[in-house]
């Protein structure tokens, strides 16, 4: 009953959803406020269906309904709880509706804030939200339906992907749809203005919280996602260049674009015309990742059942909403009243260098992410595009960017002091070359581009206290009123000199990479194994059952010299159900750096074959998103960012955060 | 000193030409020099590859043809039913790789009918064929299909 329940709302869904496009967008064009005022009720019905739809297929996965289909394949009654709740999105129909349901959210939440939002505009991006949530509405629908019922009814469900089961990859899927849905909302009001025939400052006040939060998911997502790679997959990487990433990936650099350039179109009413472009490809990316990996083009842990019907049904979707972005911004985009130029050394001139170098980077990871399939449908030839492509295009352009980076944070709106900053910045260069000279020094040999690397972060964390620094520091003022004007900086200051340094120590971790060591071995008991500054020895190998799943351990002491530091465990794991193997890697964290296990072979007469690393500062990586995510959401909770207040303070009075700025 | 309105604006595209032009020579040398081919053993025999070259090759693993040593290194033929060739890698094999199943292997060619493999991809799940590996079965027409529950 629930699940029939939940099957008429996905579909009642679809129509309100058609309603919630058509109506608004109606009255947007023929100046009906009573066909306008459609928008929100009708956006805020089609999240509530949803949400039914989507807490009975919960529900049905919770209660271990088995003549669901869907549960059938993707859950087992032996599950743990949070397994059946992940076990909804880790297939294509409940990942599908999970999307769809994030969609909505975005649209409803846009309804309940849009209090000062002028109807027309509010009206068009409405519509815009709803026409792309009827698209996947009836594409569930038509081919993903995950309420399909059995006939036939099995005791027993198939269980989830073993390697999918697991915490990290349970909120990775949300992260990312978070952040690729969210850029909808930056999309639905590019469209909207273009209907509108209007955008000014206030348009990117509306639009910028937006981009900010789902860049936030994103980020967040796709260091998940990175994680659960290195520790699931039992290989050590942390990023393969695999097609589905870089489908996360390309949103990520051109919203990174968009956060950016809306900054300059709220601050100085330029870049108007291009901020609506990158709204428009931002979204493209998001979709064009959605396609990659839902149609089964790409095979990959991600593409769960390749149907061609479903590729060619989103390539539909997808070839109707960037094409008609696309066409509508370039029959609309000219009439735009295009915003004022400015001068080339100047934090908007050094913005728009930084959209360059993203939006270009974004383009080099699209090309080699679609070269082979292009090449293979062309001439049928297989190739692979990976790293060394990658190394070769992406990443310089982004090691330039990020050069920049400091000179940009402290260069002046308006007209710029190059010199000025220049000098300001010495005592960080100084010190990001003295960071390269010491780690050059203290590791002989190995690639020179590491100690760059390293140096490379330091600069920009130290860009960002220069920055902070320069904002409170003035002549004559004592130390402890200098700390009080850094913390009375308004937030977003402190967001964009967060994320900066988040940034640097990513890159820092990412360079660390090169001194990791490997160690490949077949030990007895007791034998023991040195890796880098550690010694591990094999205590006992052994068998044990968990829930769901039977595994041969392998446990190692961990000592550094004499001491005994601890013990890390590592096994191949059998799961119930569906009878497959899996290699649970055991990694312990000292300092910044991981130690990691990957048992390849328990061999009967008790050796075990054996990998072992250890990655120095290796924890960077991830903890430098995790800073880069906090630097966007002070950025987000900065009063300026919302909306009511700001623009009621425009016709008012100045606001009291805009004084003390 | 004052920039005028259009020099303002040559500036920003002479800026954009720049960064468009390295990027645009990154890519085209990048996409000719740091791509790798896929080839099946019979595609690696008849195409006459030179040794040295960097290639991905896929087929099934040879029934009885895996051998391991006690220092991780491993020798096994990898086969298209028509022709097969013999890869030595030193590490640890995906969890499912097996005897009869489908395998990526990438690496370096050395003439003859060896390769020397730095990485092995095996399928994901019981049901997942690496893509390249099917399509090259389904071409001989020996592909049994996955089974689909």
């Amino acid at each position: 009953m629930i699940v029939e329940i939940g099957h008429f709302a996905l579909i009642l869904a679809f129509a309100t959803a058609l309603a919630q496009t058509v109506l608004p967008m109606w009255g947007a064009v023929s100046r009906d406020p009573s066909l306008m005022a459609m928008a929100r009720p009708s956006a805020l019905i089609t999240f509530g269906l949803v949400l039914i739809a989507y807490g009975a297929l919960t529900m049905a996965y919770i209660g271990s309904d088995f003549s669901v289909a869907n549960v059938v394949m993707n859950s087992h009654s032996s599950k743990p709880l949070i397994y059946k709740i992940s076990g909804v999105w880790s297939n294509h129909e409940g990942s599908m509706l999970l999307w769809v349901m994030i969609l909505v959210l975005f649209a409803a939440l846009v309804a309940l804030r849009s209090a000062e939002m002028p109807e027309r505009l509010l009206a068009s991006v409405l519509s815009v939200e709803g026409a792309i949530a009827a698209a996947f509405l009836i594409f569930i629908i038509l081919t993903s339906n995950p309420f399909l019922r059995l006939t036939d009814l099995p005791a027993e469900g198939q269980g989830l992907n073993p390697i999918l089961e697991d915490p990290g990859l349970a909120i990775h899927p949300p992260l990312l749809y978070l952040g690729y849905v969210g850029f909808s909302v930056a999309f639905s009001f590019a469209v909207g203005a273009l209907i509108h025939g209007r955008i000014d400052a206030v348009w990117a006040r509306f639009v910028r919280p937006w981009t900010l939060l789902a860049w936030i998911f994103l980020t967040l997502g796709i260091a998940m996602g990175s994680y659960w790679a290195y520790y699931e997959l039992g290989w050590g990487g942390w990023w393969f260049w695999d097609p589905v990433e870089n489908a996360s990936l390309m949103p990520w650099l051109m919203g990174t674009a968009l956060l950016h350039s809306t900054v300059v179109m709220e601050k100085r009413d330029a870049l108007k015309v291009w901020t609506i472009l990158l709204s428009i490809l931002t979204f493209s990316l998001s979709l064009l990742g959605t396609f990659l990996v839902r149609s089964g083009v790409i095979t990959s842990v991600h593409s769960f059942a390749s149907d061609p019907a479903r590729g060619i049904f989103i390539l539909g979707i997808l070839t109707f909403f960037i094409g008609g972005g696309l066409v509508l911004f370039a029959w609309r985009g000219p009439s735009l009243k295009q915003g004022g130029l400015f001068a080339p050394v100047s934090r908007e001139g050094a913005l728009v260098v930084n959209n360059l170098f993203l939006a270009t980077s974004a383009v080099a990871v699209l090309v080699g992410t679609l070269y082979p399939l292009v090449l293979e449908t062309l001439n049928g030839n297989k190739i692979s595009v990976g790293a060394p492509y990658f190394n070769l295009t992406a990443v310089p352009l982004f090691v330039v960017l990020l050069m920049l980076v400091p000179f940009g944070q402290s260069l002046a709106w308006k007209r710029g002091d190059l010199l000025g900053v220049g000098q300001r910045l010495l005592a960080a260069f100084g010190l990001a070359v003295l960071a390269m000279i010491v780690t050059l020094a203290a590791r002989q040999g190995g690639p020179v581009a590491a100690p760059l690397g390293i140096g490379l972060g330091v600069w920009l964390i130290a860009g960002s206290i220069t920055d902070v620094f320069y904002r409170s520091y003035r002549r004559g003022l004592s130390w402890s009123s200098v700390l009080n004007r850094a913390l009375g900086m308004p937030r977003s200051a402190w967001g964009t000199a967060l994320a900066h340094a988040g940034m640097g120590l990513t890159v820092i971790g990412i360079s660390a990479t090169v001194w990791g060591v490997e160690t490949l071995a077949v030990v007895s008991p007791n034998e023991a194994l040195s890796v880098g500054p550690y010694r591990v020895s094999l205590e006992q190998a052994f068998k044990r059952t968990g829930q769901g799943f039977r595994e041969e351990v392998a446990r190692f002491i961990v000592m550094e010299g004499d001491q005994a530091k601890g013990s890390i465990e590592t096994s191949k794991r059998i799961h119930t159900g569906r009878e497959m193997p899996t290699t649970e890697a055991g990694i312990v964290t000292y300092g910044l750096g991981q130690l990691y296990a990957s048992v390849n072979d328990i061999l009967p007469d008790g050796k075990v074959s054996i990998r072992f690393y250890w990655k120095p500062l290796v924890t960077l990586i991830w903890g430098g998103a995790l800073v880069m995510a906090f630097g966007g959401m002070l950025s987000l909770s900065d009063r300026r960012a919302r909306i009511a207040v700001s623009v009621k303070a425009r016709r008012t009075m100045p606001a009291p955060s805009e004084v003390s700025a | 000193m004052a920039m005028t309105r259009k020099q303002k604006r040559l500036t920003l595209i002479a800026a954009a030409g720049c960064v468009l032009a390295v990027a645009t020579g990154l890519i085209l040398f990048a996409l000719s020099d740091k791509i790798v081919f896929f080839y099946t053993p019979s595609d690696l025999a008849k195409q006459g590859i030179g040794a040295g070259t960097r290639v991905r090759i896929g087929g099934l693993v040879e029934v009885g043809s895996v051998q391991r040593d006690a220092a991780m290194n491993v020798a096994f033929r990898v086969t298209d039913t028509e022709k097969s060739l013999s890869v030595t890698y030193k590490g640890l094999l995906p969890d499912l790789f097996r005897e009869g199943q489908g395998v990526v292997a990438e690496g370096v060619y050395e003439g003859g009918d060896r390769v020397q493999a730095d990485t092995v991809l095996a399928k994901h799940d019981e049901n997942y064929m690496p893509k390249d590996v099917a399509d090259a079965l389904k071409k001989k027409g020996v592909w049994q299909g996955s089974k689909s529950p």
